[in-house]
Formats: C-alpha cells, sequence, structure tokens
C-alpha cells in the first residue's frame, strides 16, 4: 500500500506548512503585511528546541512549550522593534524591512554559531507502526497529532476567547475596533505571539521529522507555507491549514512520481497560478480596491 | 511629488558629454599604462555591473513602483544565454550581449503580462517565486552544467563595460523624463488614479519589466563573461536582495542615488569579501534603519544634477 504511504508522508509534511502559514495568514489578516522574518522564527524555535533536548536535557513536550514560549517573545520583540514604527507606511516599505529583518535573523544565528547543519536527536528510534499495512514511523504520527492539537487549540482561542474576539474585531476593521476599546496594538501583538509560538513548535517538529536543521533552513519552508496560505486564501485561518496539506500532498506526489528535483520549484508555480486564477484563494474573501 | 527634472540646456549636456568622455580616458590610460592594478580593474567592474543591475531596477521599482524581489532572476537568465551562445556556440560578444538582453527581456514579458495584474505584496511574491523557478530550472539543466555551473570565456572590459552603462544611464534617463516615464511615474504615485485618467497601466508596467529586464540581461552577460564561472547559487534570493538594497538605500525614484548606492556598496562589499556573515548583518541592518528612520533613501527621488540647480538657484 505504497500510496497511503505516501499519503501520510504528505499529511504529516502538509501539516508543517500549515503551522507556519497560521502565522503568516493571522499576521497579513490584522497588519496586512508578509512577516517575511516568520520563516526564520520558525528556524529559531528548530534550533532552540534543539538546545531545550541536548543542552537542558528536556523531553520532547517540555522541549516544545519552552520553544513556543520563547519565539512568542521573539514574535513580539520583532513586531514591536521593527514594524510597529511602518504601520501606516506604504506596504513596500513594511515589506522592505521585513525582508531585511529576516536575512538579519539568518546571519546573526550564523554569525553566532556558525552556518554548519546540527543533527536532532533521535527521540522516537526506528520504531514503525503498521497502518492497513503501511509502514510509518512514529514521528509522522506525534507530528500529525501535535499540529492537529495546535490547530485545534487555535480554533478555541481564535473563536471562544476575548482574545480571539479582540483579534478578529481588528482584522475585520482596526478603526471601529479601536472606537470599541479594544487596544489594537496589544491584539497585533497577540497575533504575533500565536504565530510565532506555532511556527516554534512547526520547527521542533520538522527538526525531528528530517533531522537536520541549519541556519538558512526556514527560508524554503517560509515561502512554502506563505504560499500555502494565500492558496487557501490569506487571512483565513482554515484556508492556511487546508492549504498547508494540499500543499504538502501535491509534493509529495511530485517527488513519488519521480520529479524530486523540481519539488521546490512546484510550490512557486502553484502560486503563480493562483494568483493568476484565483487571487483570493479557497476561504478567502475578494477585496476589490477602492478610491 | 517628484521635482520635475527640466531638460537640460546644450552647455550642461556638453559637459556632462566632456566628463563622460574624460572618465572612461582616464581609466583606459590608467588601464593600459598598468596603474590600476588587478584589485581596482576588479572593483570597477563590479561597480559597473551592479550599477547596471542597480538602475535596471530602479526604472522598475523606483520610476513604475511595482515591487520586483526576483532581479537575479533576469541576471541568470542573461548570464547564461550570453555564456551559452559564446562557450558552447562560438558566437561573437556583442551577439551574446544582445541576445542576453533580448532573452531577458522576452523572460520579463513573459513574468510581467500575466502577473502585473498583481499588486504590491503578491506581485513582490510572484516575482521571487520566478526567480526560484530560474534557479531550480538551472540547477536541473546539464547542458549548462547543474549545480557545477559554467566555465566561461573572459571577455568582459572596460571599454565594454563602460559602453553598456552610459548607454543604459542614457535611455533609462530620458525615459525616465519622455511621456512615457510620466506615464510609469503616475502608475507609482497611484494606480487607479492613473488608469482613471487614461494611462494604460498595464502597458507601461510590462513596458518597465521589459525594459528593466533588457539591461539586467545585459549587466547578465557582463558578469558571466568577468567572473570565469557561473552556478545557479549565485543567483539566488540574496543576490535579488542586494540590488533590492541599491535601490532602496539610493532612494525610490532616484536614478543617481541607485547609481551611488551601488558604487558604494560595491567597494564595501570588496572589503567586506571575508567576512560574508557580518555583510549581511551590515546590509540587513542599514536596510531596517534606513526604512524605520528615512524611508526615502539617502537621495529621496531628487537627482544629483537637482541639489547643483537649487544651490545655483540660490547663490
Amino acid at each position: 500500500m505504497n500510496w497511503l504511504q505516501q499519503l501520510l508522508n504528505g499529511i504529516s509534511v502538509g501539516s508543517i506548512y500549515a503551522l507556519i502559514a497560521l502565522g503568516y495568514t493571522m499576521v497579513y489578516g490584522i497588519v496586512k503585511l508578509i512577516n517575511f522574518a516568520h520563516g526564520d522564527v520558525f528556524m529559531l524555535g528548530a534550533f532552540i528546541g534543539f538546545y531545550a533536548i541536548t543542552v537542558l536535557h528536556l523531553g520532547f513536550i517540555p522541549a516544545i512549550l519552552l520553544t513556543m514560549a520563547v519565539t512568542s517573545l521573539i514574535g513580539v520583540l520583532i513586531e514591536r522593534v521593527a514594524y510597529r514604527r511602518l504601520r501606516n507606511s506604504p506596504r513596500i516599505a513594511a515589506l522592505t524591512t521585513a525582508i531585511g529583518v529576516s536575512l538579519f535573523i539568518e546571519y546573526t544565528t550564523i554569525y553566532v554559531r556558525g552556518a554548519q547543519p546540527d543533527v536532532y536527536p533521535d527521540l522516537f528510534g526506528d520504531r514503525v507502526i503498521r497502518v492497513f499495512g503501511a509502514t510509518t514511523r512514529v514521528d509522522t504520527l506525534v507530528i500529525l497529532l501535535i499540529s492537529v492539537l495546535l490547530m485545534l487549540l487555535l480554533q478555541w482561542i481564535v473563536h471562544y476567547t476575548k482574545i480571539g474576539k479582540a483579534m478578529r474585531a481588528v482584522s475585520y476593521d482596526a478603526d471601529a475596533a479601536r472606537l470599541m476599546g479594544i487596544s489594537v496594538d496589544r491584539t497585533i501583538s497577540w497575533t504575533f505571539a500565536l504565530g510565532s509560538a506555532l511556527a516554534g513548535a512547526a520547527g521542533v517538529i520538522f527538526g525531528l521529522y528530517y533531522t537536520k536543521i541549519d541556519p538558512l533552513m526556514g527560508l524554503i519552508p517560509g515561502l512554502k507555507a506563505f504560499v500555502a496560505a494565500v492558496m487557501g486564501g490569506i487571512g483565513s485561518i482554515p484556508g492556511a491549514m487546508v492549504g498547508g496539506l494540499l500543499l504538502g500532498l501535491v509534493e509529495t506526489g511530485v517527488s513519488a512520481l519521480g520529479f524530486s528535483l523540481f519539488r521546490d520549484a512546484v510550490a512557486f508555480i502553484i502560486l503563480i497560478l493562483i494568483l493568476l486564477f484565483m487571487p483570493q484563494g479557497l476561504f478567502g474573501k475578494n477585496v476589490r480596491e477602492k478610491v | 511629488m517628484t521635482p520635475m527634472t527640466i531638460a537640460p540646456d546644450r552647455k550642461r549636456l556638453a559637459l556632462l558629454f566632456i566628463g563622460i568622455v574624460a572618465l572612461y580616458a582616464v581609466v583606459q590610460a590608467g588601464l593600459s599604462a598598468g596603474w590600476i592594478g588587478r584589485f581596482y580593474e576588479n572593483m570597477l567592474m563590479n561597480i559597473g555591473i551592479n550599477i547596471m543591475l542597480a538602475a535596471s531596477l530602479h526604472l522598475i521599482i523606483g520610476v513604475t513602483g511595482q515591487f520586483s524581489i526576483g532581479h537575479a532572476g533576469f541576471l541568470a537568465v542573461g548570464a547564461y544565454t550570453s555564456a551559452v551562445l559564446t562557450t558552447k556556440l562560438d558566437q561573437p560578444f556583442f551577439l551574446a550581449i544582445l541576445a542576453a538582453g533580448v532573452v531577458a527581456a522576452l523572460f520579463g514579458l513573459l513574468v510581467g503580462a500575466p502577473t502585473l495584474r498583481l499588486r504590491g505584496d503578491y506581485l513582490a511574491i510572484a516575482t521571487l517565486g520566478f526567480g526560484e523557478i530560474v534557479r531550480i530550472t538551472l540547477y536541473n539543466i546539464d547542458y549548462v552544467g547543474g549545480a557545477a555551473g559554467m566555465q566561461v570565456k573572459h571577455l568582459t572590459n572596460w571599454t565594454v563595460l563602460y559602453g553598456a552603462v552610459v548607454v543604459m544611464l542614457v535611455v533609462i534617463a530620458n525615459l525616465t523624463n519622455s511621456a512615457h516615464g510620466r506615464a510609469m511615474l503616475a502608475v507609482r504615485e497611484d494606480e487607479v488614479a492613473a488608469e482613471a485618467m487614461g494611462v494604460p497601466t498595464t502597458y507601461y508596467k510590462v513596458l518597465a519589466f521589459a525594459v528593466g529586464a533588457f539591461f539586467a540581461g545585459i549587466a547578465g552577460a557582463m558578469y558571466a563573461h568577468q567572473f570565469y564561472i557561473i552556478q545557479p547559487v549565485a543567483f539566488s534570493f540574496l543576490k535579488s536582495f542586494e540590488i533590492l538594497v541599491f535601490v532602496v538605500l539610493g532612494g525610490l525614484g532616484s536614478l543617481s542615488g541607485a547609481v551611488l548606492a551601488a558604487t558604494l556598496l560595491s567597494v564595501v562589499n570588496i572589503y567586506l569579501q571575508a567576512f560574508p556573515e557580518t555583510r549581511m548583518i551590515l546590509y540587513s541592518l542599514v536596510l531596517i534603519l534606513v526604512m524605520l528612520y528615512r524611508p526615502q533613501g539617502l537621495m529621496g527621488n531628487r537627482e544629483l544634477g537637482d541639489l547643483f540647480r537649487r544651490r545655483a538657484k540660490e547663490a
């Protein structure tokens, strides 16, 4: 049952994309900024998790929790230092700054610890599980489980808590939200915190799944997650989840068909096609520019 | 709004012409007499190529306001086209330069025509995607050496490069000052308003992309025949970013600003070559700080000439 195995692989890769894509989509929904540095928060998450496991000897779950706490602080810091001043400037200025922040994080990491890759500790060994005749590694299932849990948690926060309500209000209409007494700044900080925490968790499970991590690892998954967010309709939380899973499946399919060298190009081709024929994505709203 | 540059009068034009010829003659004399060593010759070549890249991106971002971060893609297309022509097909260098420009411009049309319906950040991502697709494709074509890259003859020299830079700067400056240039500026300032005034916005956006890509392709030909070897990895997102820094630091909308920034950073680059990480940290910090505290860049959207003109008027 080879195809079932591919399907499982696709879903696990896709759920990593989905976790990163959620951060993109939430931030875009609220401040209309493509947070280029998001992929690098994901990278930092992978490293924080790595050091938490190898240096602090934490278990898997505490390591993920610690990582999420630290990356959410990093996300808030990035917004505070680099993006807040630019909230009312042209989009190009904010986007350029975001690219700058991204490269700053990447090369500062290289400067501090060198560019050499690290190998993630093997927490689950080579144990395999048989599901309906397909064999799969245990960590594939762990990834799936954690991503589903985190996504459910996010749905709960967004729909049933006060801060979630504030986030939805600000993304719908920031000015009206401010008039209703919602602190827009604090809501934006929360959005960055949540998105970055998810990216951090994605970093840890990425390390676990692919075992190799390096300071430039955030670039390609970050861009692909962005593609996933666009595919699902940027600004839409369920869209990011579906988009991530779809992208993971398509990529695995392309590799399985023997075009693995072009796997990285597929995402960008999809992106351009989506932007051309369905710019609002699967779940997005179609917004027209008004004068 | 930009203070509109007045067409320079005859005297200024003559002075400019003499200056251009004199600069060429001095450097050429220095090169043939051996006062300018290999190190500085290399630096000059680097500066020239970077000026071409900066000015061609300036036309797209600075003048027309289309945020493109896939410029290295056009550079790569030009570099590989010319390299294939000279090394594999034994064609003359001049033909290769022209072909590099034309093929890159075709790619500009190919990317531009469909994606330019996109705005702002979507366009940025699409161009980034284009650059990556070019790089990954080159990586997988064995004919051009795949990841190992291609050996290229060293054919670029000061005369060819200087000629190309001057021609390009004249074309871009005149294009910007023409009716077409005004239309492009209108697209940058407010696309909806420009369209309402009857400016065919898509046409001008595609035009800017094609012309910008043409010159980036020529820069690619110069690049390929300067550095002996070309590899896909040299045309990654980082290269696009580097070109973007030239334009942003120089001031969005200022041609002389882009040229100045390209010159300045090329020199800095050479001295920081041994410390690539420090260089990137510095670049990104400069970019962030400029955006936060001086978003208009070094020159704003003024040109060098404006500064002198204003001073003359005050005196």
